[in-house]
């Protein structure tokens, strides 16, 4: 359990077929920090979300989640193949049985860690309470009987669950549209919807996935102050992928750069801004040229 | 021992057939990705227009029996084919943009449509085709001997010719090309000018004289078929198409002949009342262990 | 696209005449041609008949969408706007009323209609059950069970063959046969759930098939396709049987002349019961949060695992509740009929419990109901027209798809008032 940095990426490898998405990528986040994964179109940004959240199986490598007071290794709880020596000890054979059949990317979420998407997933025939009160599954009470007999513990947790729905969305401003279907908010109702639905999960860290994306300035301002608000008054670690250099220059305490699967250069965004290996890999241009960004 | 060679000649002969079907069901998964619940009978029909061509050539005063067998084929191709263009005008093209859900309920409607249809206009019953070519090979076995009837060494012969041209197409020709291109990604496709409503069409006609090839042929062998007898064999050809990797042509031909050769030799060594059961069983094993298939491959989801 | 640019006939024209070729093609030897043993007899007035009415069809149709009204329909239809509605969050429903109402006229049905109305609307509410459970597996949880026969036929035997070899009866076997349907649907789900949906329709179709099989090749149990008897249900241990050898029959305590509409009545009265509870349990789920998770998974399924439900359970669950819901229907069945054999459970079946789901609606209730007693009350009004029922279940489902994917009844969500929110 490490209390200094929530999660850590070690010599994480990616192939798809045969080709390398990943190359041996390593990088920590530090708890309560605002991190970026940047890098061109292609350096492999996605899939490093993809494994860091459980949804691609890596490789090779390790993923280590700190949160909820344990560690979870990411890839083990996906299930991996039977080895050998799992045949000699029956508790280690149960436990792989058990992962392999009831782990996958849930568990992941489960232990802390919760994303967005970059084509945004919502439950587009939902209302925009439904779609955060789906996201609190695990906490309510999902007694059947209970339910059906609408006892007084049911009715109170379906009551705080309400009480959070509302929080959040106060929180991302979307309080007037609580009874609209969530597909037929615009685009950057929706990007702030998905956000509020991760944040009902209750995570210690959120992967946000090209938040910015498609947003208008002043929107993407609002988005800025909200995820500074995630991590001063929520205590929770973000991690995003984005594009819109102003953005993560300005929130970021410390950035991860991917070029071509590889991890070319890490640290603050000053170190990053004045990085010759950074600036050639954005802008092609040769090592030493004199190049801003 | 003769009892296993036996067994294997007739797997050899259901596998090249269940390889015919599935194809139908591997090429329309592979373009569009979904089950074409209506293929089995689409089968269905083909023996019915077998049965139909045979009378009306024999009705024409026509005896030989090259002619008859090529007009036959001919025949049943043909409107097999526009069976296959017509389900997919009427079930499938307007739902283009539908949930998946949707298609599938509406192709299990057509599959419906078709069976009831048949039963409406040719009555229940089962119906049945004179025998044109008999004769058999005999090979002493031991004790016993293995018979291989013309008509098998017939059926083996044509599927391979079916699926030797079938790959010709789809490799070399130009039609093939836009094939291969709509499948692997039907938006690029249209935007380089490949009309891919058009080439969608063109997958179910050419599935569909697949199935009628094998409908052809199985008639001929059988002798006798009713309204119900795509159902059972369309989710056996299923069950091909996945055994082989659903998407994978060659993977069709070769799921084809490894679920004829084992439902054959459960049928001839352990039990031939609980042969579908046993082919049902196989399609729920495979897809525990090994939902790619022999030659498909893995999924890779799409965050 | 104004209309003002008119109706452009030599298009529709030559659709219609496309369409007519393809009609020749199509119908021309299947129902031209009818086989008659290696002959065959021509009709081929009626393959006329039938490109007649395809042309003149495809000309209405071609020509009906180059009007205005056509084209604000096609363009409705892309565009789906008629979809789901949110209900404000004080809203009561004005409909209310007539719960009561139908739970009075149907407590007196059986007093006042003949023993064959009752057999028939017996028949109806079973298949109410079974919509009722398939509308959950399908409707909420978007996964589409073909083998739903499987599970109907494993309530139905469980009763004969409990009777026949655990001498069990039927208020035991109520209980126990959805326990067991419930069990087969989660060995069979389990695996094949984790995988994309189609595979699942394709499984369930084998399984629906392989269940027939059984029953039809198992004959030391089953006795195959003769079928085995089943018993009735008892009133606190009174029999609705003409003579008891144990025990006293119904009409002998009450002192009343034997009719044998009373096991009817009361079998209507039970089942009454049921179909309410079943009513009753799906309309709190979809409000509970496995009902609301069953739809999300419907809605994006990895969206859902992101949020940490496990997709495989949740599916699941849907899955075992439909095929329990479907056990308690078979053992109505059974009872009802007296007697089982496979010839009951055939895809048909399935595909006419799909097709009551698909008529009233993914998801909503009130259609389920109407929908299961309009396709299995009417043709028993209309018995000539029996043997188009099932190219009519295809068609609508066909129709229904590219018309209405939704169903008929509008699909509606609960708001939510406004609060002020926590987050503890």
């Amino acid at each position: 359990m490490s209390l200094e940095h929530i999660l850590k990426v070690e010599n994480l490898v990616m192939h798809f077929g045969g080709i390398k998405a990943l190359n041996d990528v390593t990088f920590n986040i530090k708890r309560g920090s605002v991190s970026a994964l940047i890098g061109p179109n292609g350096a492999g940004k996605t899939t490093v979300f993809n494994c860091l959240t459980g949804f691609y199986k890596a490789t090779g490598g390790d993923i280590t989640l700190s949160a909820q007071n344990k560690e979870t290794s990411v890839i083990k709880v996906l299930g991996e193949p039977f080895q050998a020596t799992d045949f000699l000890s029956p508790f280690a054979f149960f436990r792989r049985l058990k992962y392999k059949m009831f782990g996958g990317s849930h568990l992941v979420n489960r232990a802390g860690l919760s994303r967005t998407f970059q084509n945004i997933r919502l439950f587009k025939e939902m209302s925009v309470v439904e779609n955060l009160l789906v996201a609190q599954h695990m906490r309510a009470n999902r007694s059947m009987l209970a339910g059906v007999l609408n006892t007084k513990s049911y009715q109170k947790s379906e009551e705080e669950a309400l009480d959070r729905v509302f929080y959040w969305l106060g929180v991302v401003d979307l309080v007037d549209s609580a009874n609209r279907l969530a597909g037929e908010l615009s685009y950057g109702q929706q990007r702030r919807l998905e956000i509020a639905r991760a944040m009902c999960t209750n995570p210690e860290i959120i992967c946000l996935d090209e938040p910015a994306a498609g947003l208008n300035p002043s929107e993407t301002e609002a988005l800025t102050k909200m995820i500074r608000v995630l991590r001063d008054e929520h205590n929770t670690t973000v991690l995003l992928i984005e594009h819109d250099m102003g953005m993560v220059m300005d929130i970021s305490d410390y950035i991860v750069v991917l070029d071509h699967g590889e991890v070319i250069a890490k640290g603050g965004p000053e170190d990053i801004r004045s990085n010759p290996k950074v600036i050639a890999a954005y802008l092609g241009a040769e090592e030493g040229e004199e190049v801003t960004l | 021992m003769d009892i296993v060679l036996q067994q294997l000649v007739n797997g050899l002969t259901l596998g090249s057939v269940y390889g015919l079907i599935a194809i139908g069901y591997t090429m329309v998964y592979g373009i569009i990705g979904m089950i074409n619940f209506a293929h089995g009978d689409v089968y269905m029909v083909s023996a019915y227009i077998t049965a139909i061509a045979i009378a009306l050539l024999t009705f024409f005063g026509i005896e030989s029996f090259p002619i008859i067998i090529i007009g036959t084929l001919f025949l049943t191709v043909a409107v097999t084919g526009a069976y296959g263009w017509v389900i997919e005008r009427i079930a499938y093209r307007p739902l283009r943009n539908s949930s998946r859900l949707s298609v599938l309920i509406s192709a299990i409607g057509m599959s419906l449509i078709l069976q009831n249809y048949v039963q409406l206009s040719q009555g229940a019953n089962q119906q049945g085709v004179p025998t044109l070519l008999s004769g058999a090979l005999r090979f002493n076995v031991g004790d016993g001997f293995v018979q291989i009837t013309y008509m098998k060494i017939f059926i083996i012969v044509a599927s391979l010719i079916g699926m030797g041209v079938l790959t010709y197409i789809i490799q070399k020709t130009k039609l093939g090309r836009m094939c291969r291109a709509t499948q692997q990604d039907r938006k690029m496709a249209s935007i380089l000018g490949i009309n891919t409503d058009r080439i969608i069409s063109i997958v179910f006609v050419i599935g569909a004289t697949m199935a009628a090839l094998a409908g052809v042929l199985i008639t001929l062998d059988y002798g006798a078929f009713d309204f119900y007898v795509g159902f059972i064999i369309g989710i056996k050809a299923f069950t091909a198409a996945v055994l082989g990797g659903i998407g994978s042509l060659p993977g069709a031909m070769l799921g084809g002949l490894v679920l004829g050769l084992s439902e054959a030799l459960f049928a001839g060594l352990i039990s031939s009342d609980y042969k579908d059961v046993f082919s049902f069983s196989l399609l729920v094993l495979i897809l525990i262990i090994r939902p790619s298939g022999l030659l498909g491959k893995p999924e890779v989801e799409k965050v | 696209m104004s209309a003002t640019a008119g109706i452009n006939y030599k298009k529709s024209v030559i659709d219609a005449l496309v369409a007519g070729f393809m009609a020749l093609i199509v119908f021309g030897p299947i129902v031209g041609v009818v086989l008659d043993g290696y002959s065959f007899n021509a009709e081929f007035g009626k393959v006329a008949w039938m490109v007649a009415v395809v042309v003149i069809g495809r000309f209405a149709i071609s020509c009906f969408f180059q009007t205005e009204k056509g084209i604000a329909m096609a363009f409705r239809h892309a565009n789906n706007d008629e979809g789901v509605a949110v209900r404000l969050p004080d809203h009561k429903s004005k409909l209310l009323w007539v719960v009561p109402l139908v739970i009075a006229i149907g407590l007196l049905v059986p007093f006042i209609a003949s023993k064959y109305v009752l057999t028939v609307i017996i028949l109806g509410l079973i298949y109410v059950l079974l919509g009722l459970g398939l509308n959950i597996v399908v409707g909420l949880a978007g996964l589409l069970d073909l083998g739903f026969v499987g599970f109907y036929a494993i309530g139905a035997y469980g009763l004969a063959l409990g009777y026949e070899n655990l001498g069990l009866g039927f208020w035991s076997m109520l209980p126990i046969a959805a326990l067991i349907a419930a069990m087969a649907g989660a060995i069979l789900g389990f695996p094949v759930l984790r995988m994309h949906g189609d595979y699942l329709a394709i499984v369930t179709l084998g399984f629906g098939e392989i269940i027939r099989l059984i029953l039809t090749n198992w004959t030391s149990l089953t006795h195959g396709p003769n079928g085995i008897s089943a018993p009735l249900p008892t009133f606190f241990g009174l029999e609705f049987k003409r003579r008891s050898r144990d025990g006293e029959t119904f009409h002998e305590f009450f002192n009343i002349p034997y009719d044998s509409a009373y096991k009817y009545m009361f079998i209507y009265l039970v089942l009454f019961a049921v179909v309410w509870a079943v009513l009753f349990i799906k309309h709190r789920l979809v409000k509970m949060p496995i009902g609301r998770a069953w739809e999300a998974l419907r809605e994006d399924e990895i969206a859902c695992r992101s949020l940490g439900l496990n997709h495989v359970l949740v599916k699941l669950s849907a899955f075992m509740i439909g095929a329990s819901t479907a056990g308690l229907a078979g053992v109505f069945f059974a009872t009802y009929q007296g007697f089982v054999n496979p010839s009951s459970f055939t895809f048909f079946e399935s595909a006419l419990i799909l097709a009551i789901v698909v008529l009233g609606g993914m998801g909503s209730t009130l259609g389920v109901v109407i929908a299961a007693f309009c396709l299995t009350v009417l043709p028993e009004l209309l018995r000539e027209f029996a043997e188009y029922r099932v190219l009519m279940f295809g068609i609508l489902m066909v129709v229904m798809m590219i018309w209405k994917p939704r169903g008929i009844v509008r699909v509606t969500r609960t708001g939510f008032a406004a609060r002020k929110g926590v987050v503890k």
